[in-house]
């Protein structure tokens, strides 16, 4: 009934329309409008770009003053990066200004008139030659200054970095640290079940048994940290806003990020004045209909407390007795999984 | 002489002059052979119009659809239930997997069936053979397959919206392993199917299509057509053929690889995956193989959208700007630079995808280097405007926003093609404020703007100016409140293809601006409809369109006001000049169209081309004899 009440509704308006317009059509014909070459509405035309720009560049520079928009960067290379991007935000912002004010302000100023004729211009090699050569010079510098930073944050992750495995999944992602022998075990996808959800191959490498698999992330100010990325079903993507680190995670082929926290979670609380702030990652790579839900916390931690934090882990492989009980590996020694 | 010739050829070579043992050729051919399976570039064109524009309108309400989840995300949608049924779930929420769903097809409506078949298709077809003076396409039987394939493409995608899992649902970019594996996204089955089943048909079309378009620019140009006499409308769909010739069928082999391990078991890009409690046996694929042959079309395809917009841009501001397009020869050139370097940049969507990060050093440099004929391109057309005599068709104001995006859009490509700062900006709501204006809104509006402006040659009338102005505005205020707004939230970090970013503490604000959005999303949608009803309404009671009502050049407008099969009814005209001698020093008039030789227009010669006068003499005098001419 409301559908039908719709539909009758959209007729009826549709039709009013149509009768307004044929009406205003035929005044016009009777007036002779149209057969004059250029109407008033040129003017009209004309003068709404100006008043566009006008409009459109005052809410542009209103709102862009009104707030920071970019979360405030927790890592090196991200205070870095996000100088590239004001710098070439600036600059951008100058070509766009001054290009729309020509494009706006033309259209007024040489609008049509019956007794003018527009000026024959139909090229200039040198200011081709110009407008050729800035650009281009423009972007030398941007690129060159951009390749620098991009060399460095790709560079290998530094010897000592803290090491750890983020694995994504449909629809959560996975952490596991080495444990003390600082080693993570090898993993293979056939090993994966219910339980043992990374697929940690016990069985051929025993650096698997102190491994821990924590429901946060934790990592310590100031140290170069290395994530070591996997997936284990589709693409996703580790995206950490405020590290400003962003990385596929690719089923078969392992990537990696490495970068250096610079706040603790307790002095980004401090200085958003919010003691519910936490660090978080998401995923940035469309992975199916959970998408949108795969938070996970980081904690950053003083140095001091990460190591701490690091040695009250209980190994996956304590929790998970049973299971290791029933993989009946020959040369193993189940109360060694105590110590 | 006033019979329309039906007989097409190709050969100009030594005939004697009898126009009239062609007479007795004209028959009348039936209406299915006429309207339906023609083989005329004219209709061709307009099928390929109106199916854009029905695609148009799908895509765009579902945009609408999921701007309200978006913007609204606490609103009860249940009143939508009557059109998506099931996919409203019982709290009256959109399905999260239809979601996405909504988003794969948006992209892929606008992009392959809006943009490539309902520009290309439409202008290309409609524009080459009356622009370079030719009775019609090189082959118009390729030229009739072309559409149907796209019409069967269409019919493929358009079932696979009504289908119990829904269509694609992996993105427009179906990365695998989402879309390899069914298991893993309820649009993965028989949508994915579907959709590379669709875009198989759609890459044939498309093909037969560019090669037509290629051979006809190539061959069928009329007496005195150089290349450096074509309008930059020619050059640029030359150029879109060219490079859909070269990067579809990349993106069909890499649907065909794609096919082969969701079908028949092998693996080009699966490798160790578990899912759904079960290790797949697929091993030594990789998934980054996809990525770049995907993106080997993916970015020409921006171009291959881009390029006719801004082809029918430089005709429509030379024109109604009356003056001579600034620097021809450079925007040639930037066209051919750009179709060139398209090719060479396809990895900088790639950056953080874990291919060598050497590699990407090498894409950003190659990536930055596009900025520049595109600049020159801005600049050109900027210099176009000034000291114009402006008149403001529908057309013109489309073109100048379309210049407009071009530039808003085109800037904030510099930040992105830079990989340091595209690692925060991937895959954010910036990269989609980029797109959406550069080459979505942009060739959006060329394509709207070759509409108003070929309008009268397609149908014979006029459409409404006074609607064409509020069209204008209200869609061009309404582009700019959807997308500039994205470029804060995508700063802000805000990830795309997101259901709803209320999990996350970082992505909570900013719902205010995402209101925003989708309430200027739903005007601009609406205001379209009143360019509906002009168009529409225009092809039946429109004013009888004058034979130049633009005072053009081309040679389109030397036609009657419907040509028929043919084109000219008598010979085709000669060409004795560039199309762009608008408001010549000394001319009588404002425009000299290109059929005008030099001897009749002495006083108004330039220097270099006194020379031409005795040269288009003797011109004119061949093609007396040569033009009318046929084989057989």
């Amino acid at each position: 009934m409301t559908s039908l009440l719709i539909i009758t509704g959209t007729i009826l308006i549709i039709a009013l329309f149509a009768l307004v317009y044929r009406i205003l059509a035929l005044v016009n014909i009777a007036k002779g409008t149209h057969e004059k070459r250029v109407g008033f509405s040129n003017t009209v035309n004309g003068f709404l770009f100006i008043v566009f720009f006008f409009v459109g560049f005052g809410a542009f520079f209103w709102y862009s003053g009104k707030a920071e928009y970019l979360p405030p960067p927790s890592s090196e290379h991200g205070v870095i990066t996000d100088n590239l991007f004001w710098v070439t935000t600036a600059i951008i912002t100058v070509a766009f200004v001054l290009t729309h004010i020509l494009l706006f302000f033309f259209p007024y100023w040489f609008r049509f008139r019956e007794d003018r004729k527009a000026h024959w211009y139909p090229d200039n090699t040198k200011l081709e030659l110009l407008w050729t050569v800035i650009p281009g010079a423009v972007m030398a510098l941007l690129v060159i200054t951009g390749l620098i930073e991009w060399t460095k944050i790709t560079a290998p992750a530094p010897e000592d970095a803290v090491q750890f495995e983020i694995v994504g999944k449909q629809f959560n992602w996975m952490v596991r640290y080495p444990g003390k022998d600082g080693k993570l075990g090898k993993y293979d996808y056939t090993k994966i079940d219910g339980t043992n959800q990374l697929g940690m191959d016990f069985a051929n490498d025993k650096a698997n048994f102190d491994d821990f698999i924590p429901r946060e992330i934790h990592i310590p100010k100031g140290k170069p940290v290395k994530l070591n990325i996997r997936a284990r079903d589709v693409l996703h993507s580790v995206y950490m806003p405020h590290f400003r680190v962003k990385m596929d995670a690719v089923p078969g082929m392992p990537t990696t990020f490495w970068f250096i926290p610079t706040k603790t979670t307790a002095e980004m609380r401090k200085e958003l004045n919010n003691d519910k702030f936490n660090y978080e990652m998401a995923c940035t790579e469309v992975c199916g209909n959970g998408h949108f839900a795969m938070r996970m916390i980081i904690v950053v931690d003083e140095p001091e407390e990460f190591n701490k934090w690091v040695t009250e882990q209980e190994p996956w492989a304590s929790q998970n007795k049973d299971y290791i009980a029933g993989l009946n590996l020959r040369d193993l020694n189940l109360a060694d999984l105590e110590k | 002489m006033s019979v329309v010739d039906t007989q097409l050829h190709t050969s100009v070579d030594s005939h004697v002059h009898h126009d009239e043992h062609h007479d007795h050729e004209h028959h009348e051919q039936s209406f299915i052979r006429k309207y339906i399976f023609s083989e005329d570039h004219k209709i061709i064109a307009k099928q390929f119009l109106i199916t854009g524009i029905f695609w148009a309108i799908i895509g765009g309400i579902f945009s609408v659809i999921f701007r309200l989840q978006l913007g609204f995300p606490d609103a009860n949608l249940e009143i939508l239930r009557p059109i998506l049924g099931g996919w409203i779930t019982e709290q009256g929420k959109l399905d999260q997997n239809f979601y996405l769903a909504l988003v794969t097809m948006h992209g892929t409506i606008m992009i392959f069936f809006v943009l490539t078949a309902g520009l290309s298709g439409t202008f290309s077809n409609f524009l080459i053979p009356l622009q370079i003076g030719a009775r019609d396409m090189a082959s118009g039987f390729l030229n009739m397959l072309s559409y149907w394939f796209f019409f069967a493409s269409s019919v493929v995608m358009f079932i696979s919206i009504f289908i119990k899992t829904g269509p694609a649902a992996g993105g427009w970019v179906i990365y695998p392993p989402l879309s390899a594996l069914p298991q893993a996204s309820l649009g993965s089955g028989l949508g994915m199917t579907m959709w590379l089943i669709s875009m198989a048909l759609f890459i044939v079309g498309s093909l037969l299509g560019s090669i037509n378009y290629v051979t006809t620019v190539i061959n069928l140009r009329t007496k005195g057509m150089s290349m450096w006499r074509l309008p930059l409308t020619v050059w640029a769909f030359f150029l879109t053929a060219v490079i859909g010739i070269l990067s579809f069928p990349v993106l069909f082999s890499a649907a065909l690889l794609l096919i082969f391990d969701r079908s028949f078991g092998t693996s080009f890009y699966l490798d160790q995956i578990y899912i759904d409690g079960e290790a797949l046996h697929h091993s030594g694929g990789s998934a980054l193989l996809f990525q770049h042959l995907f993106w080997f079309l993916g970015h020409p395809e921006v171009y291959i959208v881009l390029l006719p917009a801004l082809g029918i841009t430089s005709e429509i501001i030379a024109t109604n700007a009356r003056k001579p397009i600034f620097g021809y020869s450079a925007m040639v050139i930037s066209m051919l630079a750009i179709t060139f370097i398209s090719f060479i940049v396809w990895a900088h969507h790639m950056f953080v995808t874990g291919m060598n990060p050497f590699l990407g050093s090498v894409f950003m440099l190659l990536t930055l280097i596009i900025a520049v004929p595109s600049a020159v391109k801005s600049f050109n057309y900027i210099t176009t405007l000034w000291r114009g005599n402006i008149v403001f068709t529908p057309a013109m104001l489309f073109s100048i926003g379309l210049v407009s995006f071009f530039i808003s859009g085109g800037v904030t490509g510099i930040a992105l093609g830079n990989s340091a700062i595209d690692i925060q900006l991937h895959d954010t709501y910036f990269v989609v404020a980029h797109f959406h204006l550069v080459m979505g809104s942009a060739s959006f509006f060329g394509m709207l703007a070759g509409i108003y402006h070929w309008f009268p040659k397609m149908f014979g009338r006029m459409m409404d100016d006074k609607l064409g102005y509020v069209h204008f505005w209200i869609t061009f205020i309404g582009v700019y409140f959807v997308f500039f707004p994205m470029h804060y939230i995508g700063i802000a970090g805000f990830p795309r293809r997101y259901y709803s970013w209320t999990n996350f503490d970082a992505f909570s604000s900013y719902t205010d601006l995402n209101m925003l959005i989708s309430i200027a999303a739903i005007i601009a949608l609406s205001a379209q409809f009143i360019f509906l009803f002009n168009f529409f309404y225009s092809i039946f009671y429109g004013r009888l369109a004058p034979l130049n009502p633009w005072r053009s050049n081309t040679l389109e407008w030397t036609t009657p006001r419907l040509p028929g099969h043919g084109n000219w009814p008598g010979k085709i005209p000669t060409v004795y000049r560039w199309p762009y001698d608008y408001s010549k020093p000394n001319a009588k008039e404002d425009f000299i169209p290109q059929n005008v030789p030099h001897y009749e227009t002495i006083e108004s010669n330039l220097e270099h081309e006194k020379e031409l006068e005795e040269y288009d003499r003797e011109l004119a005098k061949e093609g007396d004899i040569q033009i009318s001419s046929h084989a057989h």
